[in-house]
């Protein structure tokens, strides 16, 4: 880092820089095989209402087979069915 | 020589546990004093460790070894109430833990089943651990909690995995330093989360004293260690082996991944059973987390952590799929024990000292 790189930094405060990517990059949806899709970044879950599910962790697994018991979320049902795909 | 406060730590630490046998006194006796003290008592102790090792019948189900390394692995984490902290890297103590390592290991790896032709590619090592972990119908701890399980029972499920969930987490821990790329971000994913994100009061380990605590139990780390028999401590103590030797980094990538496959479905079990004795969500919030967490955290340990890690070095997948098999092997010795106890009527906990 350069002199003139520091000076152009706010002092104390939280960095608004809107040429820094946001940290964790676009939003990704994994789909394992045969099993949940994994979900990272920025996304809003929401119910059929549209109200917002409330998510607990950074990284969650949203049911595939139709089978969990804590729905939307994977409760790794999908093994105990032989879920495929 | 005296021990400052610095070098003996009071808080948070294991009270020293009750020796099960002529080489746990002699090692009680021995960390009673400090390193600079102890002279050539701790060489002698290398000596009775080994004839320990040879000469017990079955080292997986004896208290004496397994207490004796359950001691000297939790110089490592916490460490042990009155214990001088530089017992941790006293070269010829180092030597009594090689020596009991030494034969664990060999025990381990001449007993477990490791499936063999597995090629070094994330796709087959993800699909060979999720079938080694797939659920049976067999005879399961998981069930007779849900279904049967007495109030007494459940404190005794609690105690049982006390000396390993007070501390979740943090054998497998000692590998992120070890890893690099992809599969080093997949564990520092997984063990955020363990740790609760940020939040003190969602750690694994903080979720589990409130469950103890929710039942009217000690919810300090080893205050039931006498309490437990040697099965239950050698499972823990392999997590133990597998997390502190770089050489085993595969073996703790295994495992942990063979944990997380086998914790969802389970965990609602568990959860069931307590709720069935009329306990509220205080106490079963560990069981519920653990449901929705380890479904999330066996498809990162099985395919970003294992698979990723068994592409970036192909000579580990031998070691990935041995740590799942131990894993896997002491799991079932442990529900052998406690079920083999509860359906024979009796405790599967040892006698108050």
């Amino acid at each position: 880092m350069t002199a003139a790189d520091r000076a152009d930094e706010p002092v104390g405060g939280a960095r608004t820089d809107a040429r820094r990517p946001d940290r964790y990059g676009p939003p990704r949806v994994v789909a394992c095989p045969d099993g949940p899709l994994l979900v990272r970044g920025d996304v809003e879950i929401v119910d059929d209402d549209g109200r917002p599910v409330r998510r607990h962790r950074a990284t969650v697994a949203l049911c595939r087979c139709g089978r969990t018991g804590i729905s939307p979320w994977c409760d790794g049902s999908h093994k105990a069915v032989g879920f495929r795909g | 020589m005296t021990t400052t406060s610095a070098q003996v730590r009071a808080a948070a630490q294991m009270p020293f546990p009750t020796a099960r046998g002529p080489l746990g006194r002699r090692l009680t006796d021995l960390l009673a004093r400090t390193p600079h003290d102890a002279g050539a008592g701790t060489r002698a102790l290398v000596l009775h460790a080994a004839h320990a090792a040879a000469g017990v019948a079955d080292v997986l189900h004896d208290d004496d070894v397994q207490l004796s390394l359950f001691v000297l692995y939790e110089l490592h984490y916490r460490g042990v109430a009155g214990v001088d902290e530089r017992w941790e890297w006293d070269p010829d103590l180092l030597r009594v833990r090689a020596v009991l390592e030494e034969a664990v290991e060999r025990e381990l790896r001449a007993r477990v089943d490791v499936p063999q032709g597995v090629p070094a590619e994330r796709r087959a090592v993800a699909d060979a651990l999720f079938a080694m972990t797939a659920p049976g119908p067999g005879p399961s701890t998981a069930r007779f909690v849900a279904r049967r399980a007495t109030r007494e029972q459940l404190d005794e499920l609690l105690v049982q995995r006390s000396v390993y969930q007070l501390k979740e987490a943090d054998p497998h821990t000692w590998a992120i330093p070890r890893l690099e790329g992809a599969p080093k971000a997949a564990l520092v994913e997984i063990q955020a989360d363990e740790y609760g994100g940020g939040h003190p009061d969602r750690m694994h380990y903080a979720l589990f004293a409130r469950t103890m605590r929710g039942t009217g139990l000690d919810a300090t780390f080893g205050a039931y260690v006498d309490r437990v028999p040697a099965v239950t401590l050698a499972a823990v103590n392999t997590m133990s082996l597998f997390g502190l030797h770089r050489r085993l980094l595969g073996a703790t990538v295994g495992h942990l991944a063979a944990f997380e496959m086998t914790s969802s479905l389970p965990s609602r079990l568990y959860g069931d059973g307590f709720r069935r004795h009329g306990f509220g969500d205080d106490v079963t919030e560990y069981y519920d987390e653990h449901v929705e967490a380890d479904a999330v955290h066996e498809q990162i340990a099985g395919r970003d952590l294992a698979g990723g890690l068994a592409e970036q070095q192909p000579a580990l997948v031998g070691d990935i799929l041995f740590g799942a098999a131990a894993c896997l092997y002491l799991d079932d010795l442990v529900g052998a024990h406690v079920l083999g106890a509860w359906e024979a009527g009796v405790s599967s906990l040892r006698e108050p000292s």
